[in-house]
């Protein structure tokens, strides 16, 4: 278990999709405007790679690794496009069951479930999995702890952002320029982090 | 219908993928540690770009609209499937020091973007060279955050010793943080020549 936590928490901290893997960068800096936004995102990704994490995971594992479908042969070199494809069509599948069943959730993530198809941060988890070898448990961690990563990096960012539009910024700074810097300052201080291990040796 | 010549020069710096158009950072910032695999990246964008862009060009008039997102992603993912082997095949080290990203090219916004924005209304000529615009534009950014990434860094450029050796290297470079800061002061740069302010 506590090996599960730390993979976990190494997501969250250490191994941080935005601020180490500059992974889902894009709406990352789109829609760190206002708060409520950025949490709505957040929510979506975490839900989104908690699930395709282990998804993927388990296609991976059954049918392209090396000789698992048939013998010999290896289909690995397929698995873009069978990720992105998987991608695709559960953020397809949780909308129509969001709105379906849970209205109030549907309605808050509102837009940002599709754009999630094409956050980096996604398809990254799922090529990082494979790269680690992880087993299911391992990638449904992962998975569910790089979400809570970029979660927890957008909303700061979006508290920050928040509170500089009071403030006096050289006009070629402003807007992407500045936002920039913020995310360098913020991936600094997750540096601190990179060194914290959960496991007991 | 823009001038064959302006879709190749607009994004170089007017109108930059990276810069203005807030498109492809992710793997613009991850694969510029050094110079080698900056290059490598660029190059592969490129060729993805140009090829993604002609094709959904071509096949614009029979995508239905419901589903062109899922043909669009389909083409770009096969060709970043092609691009994928290839190098592994021929550049298996800098490949491996790639390791995710090469695959994540099929995220990356521009191809995507381009493809939406340009392809699916332009005949296949210029969605190529819109493609080639676009991909240039890119790895322009790519090279110089590369350049100055490796040079600070560790003192060296595409792995040959430039500055002298007592160079103790800026460590603060290498790692994240150093990419974030460079491609801020870069944008500051820009926008302060061109004179085109953002009110935030």
């Amino acid at each position: 278990m506590g090996y599960y936590i730390d993979i976990f928490v190494r997501a969250i901290f250490v191994e941080n999709m935005i601020l180490a893997y500059f992974l889902g960068m894009c709406s990352f800096l789109a829609l760190s405007k206002k708060v409520d936004t950025a949490f709505g995102l957040g929510m979506a990704v975490v839900f989104v790679l908690g699930i395709t994490c282990p998804l993927n995971n388990i296609i991976y594992t059954t049918l392209l690794k090396d000789s698992t479908l048939v013998e010999g042969v290896d289909l690995s070199f397929l698995n873009f496009l069978c990720f992105i494809a998987v991608i695709a069509s559960t953020v397809q599948l949780v909308e129509m069951l969001l709105d379906r069943f849970f209205p109030p959730l549907y309605n808050s993530l509102g837009i940002f479930l599709p754009l999630i198809t094409v956050n980096c941060s996604i398809l990254g988890g799922s090529l990082f999995m494979v790269e680690r070898d992880y087993t299911l448990g391992e990638s449904t961690a992962y998975g569910l702890g790089s979400g809570m990563g970029f979660f927890l990096a957008i909303i700061a960012l979006a508290g920050i952002r928040t509170k500089l539009r009071y403030s006096n910024i050289p006009p070629g700074l402003r807007g992407l320029g500045i936002t920039f810097i913020l995310t360098g300052l913020m991936a600094l201080g997750f540096q601190c982090f990179s060194s914290v291990s959960l496991q007991v040796p | 219908m823009p001038a064959l010549t302006s879709i190749v020069t607009d994004p170089l710096s007017d109108n930059n993928p990276i810069t203005v158009q807030m498109l492809g950072i992710c793997s613009a910032l991850a694969v510029t540690a050094q110079l080698n695999t900056a290059v490598t990246m660029s190059v592969a964008v490129i060729a993805v770009l140009v090829c993604s862009n002609s094709i959904i060009s071509l096949l614009r008039n029979k995508i239905p609209p419901k589903i062109r997102m899922i043909v669009q992603m389909v083409v770009i993912a096969s060709l970043v499937i092609i691009v994928d082997q290839v190098l592994k095949a021929y550049a298996f080290e800098v490949s491996k020091s790639m390791s995710v990203f090469v695959g994540l090219i099929i995220t990356n916004c521009i191809v995507m973007g381009r493809a939406e924005a340009f392809a699916m209304s332009n005949p296949p000529k210029e969605a190529a060279l819109d493609g080639l615009g676009n991909g240039l534009g890119y790895s322009a950014v790519l090279l110089i955050v590369g350049f100055l990434r490796e040079l600070l860094g560790a003192g060296t450029v595409f792995g040959l010793q430039v500055l002298p050796e007592s160079y103790p290297g800026n460590g603060l470079m290498v790692i994240a943080p150093g990419a974030f800061v460079i491609i801020g002061l870069l944008i500051w740069m820009q926008r302060t020549i061109t004179k085109k302010f953002e009110e935030a």
